[in-house]
């Protein structure tokens, strides 16, 4: 570049610098994006994971005495 | 997950318009430079990300500083947040760094002092990751990687001062000279203005990604217990 006399032309590079830089920053934030969007999944799935498991009646205890021929109703 | 904060929302949007405005400030409002021509307008956003990325690798050090006396794993996640953020802007400088070489100095890439140690610097972070995936523990992988990235937060002086500690032929445009640079240029008052600009927009758009990406990380710490809850 010593002893020019005109201005280089060098746009070319200019606008690949702003594109990559575009470009990165658009990979990144779309990264944020589709990682929260999967964890919002995730979590919906679970939540409904342990909502039946909450829901779901419990089981009958069984009596404490064992039923006697003497002591069944009629 | 909590609804996204009307603060981050607000954020995010002027975050876009500084970024839309750096780039119009820098592409069609600053002078052109006479020796480089257009290719010199990288510089606003060469120097914008550089900027916040070493700051960032900076103040990931001090928080491990944090999490290491407190033990407390919110840091940790404040952490990694930070150095993710921080390594995708430095990755963009060195990008921009090596387009404005072509030309500049008619090469890609060129083992200089300064180049070198922003190389070393962003695979130092890279392997921060690498070293965090291959840890289950999330109180070692913590302690691990709070230990990692302080001896790493090293590396973020070791590049700023590269250029005024080495002979070096990457220019020193802010706050000194460089005899032995290529490619150096004065600043006009246009381009002061413009530049500060870009710091400033650059900073928002740090601040906006990073706290995005804090909540990503207390997302994935919610979803890890529920697992561990369903698995119960």
């Amino acid at each position: 570049m010593f002893f020019q006399e005109t201005t280089p032309d060098t746009s070319g590079y200019m606008i690949a610098g702003y594109a990559i830089t575009l470009l990165i920053l658009s990979i990144y934030v779309a990264s944020l994006f589709i990682r929260n969007r999967n964890l919002r999944q995730d979590m919906a799935m679970l939540a409904e994971m342990e909502k039946p498991a909450a829901a779901e009646p419990k089981p009958k205890k069984r009596a404490g005495k064992p039923v006697t021929k003497k002591g069944r109703k009629k | 997950m909590n609804q996204k904060p009307l603060a981050l929302k607000i954020l995010d949007v002027v975050s876009i318009i500084l970024l839309f405005t750096a780039a119009y400030l820098a592409i069609f409002v600053a002078p052109t430079e006479r020796v480089m021509g257009d290719v010199q307008r990288v510089f606003y956003f060469h120097v914008g990300t550089a900027w916040v990325a070493l700051i960032g690798f900076v103040f990931t050090a001090g928080l491990s500083v944090v999490y290491l006396v407190t033990k407390d794993l919110k840091w940790d996640r404040i952490q990694v947040a930070a150095v993710e953020v921080s390594v995708m802007f430095f990755l963009i400088t060195i990008i921009l760094g090596s387009i404005w070489a072509r030309p500049a100095w008619n090469t890609w890439w060129t083992w200089d002092p300064r180049l070198t140690t922003a190389a070393i610097t962003e695979l130092i972070y890279i392997a921060y990751f690498m070293l965090r995936q291959g840890i289950d523990d999330p109180n070692r992988r913590a302690r691990f990687g709070a230990v990692y990235v302080l001896i790493g937060g090293l590396s973020a002086p070791i590049t700023f001062f590269a250029i005024r500690l080495f002979r070096t032929i990457h220019p020193v445009v802010i706050a000194g000279s460089n005899t032995a640079a290529e490619g150096n240029f004065s600043m006009t008052d246009d381009m002061v203005r413009i530049f500060l600009f870009a710091l400033f927009a650059f900073t928002v758009i740090f601040v906006d990604l990073f706290w995005n990406r804090i909540r990503l990380g207390e997302a994935q710490e919610k979803v890890e217990e529920m697992k561990l809850k369903a698995a119960w």
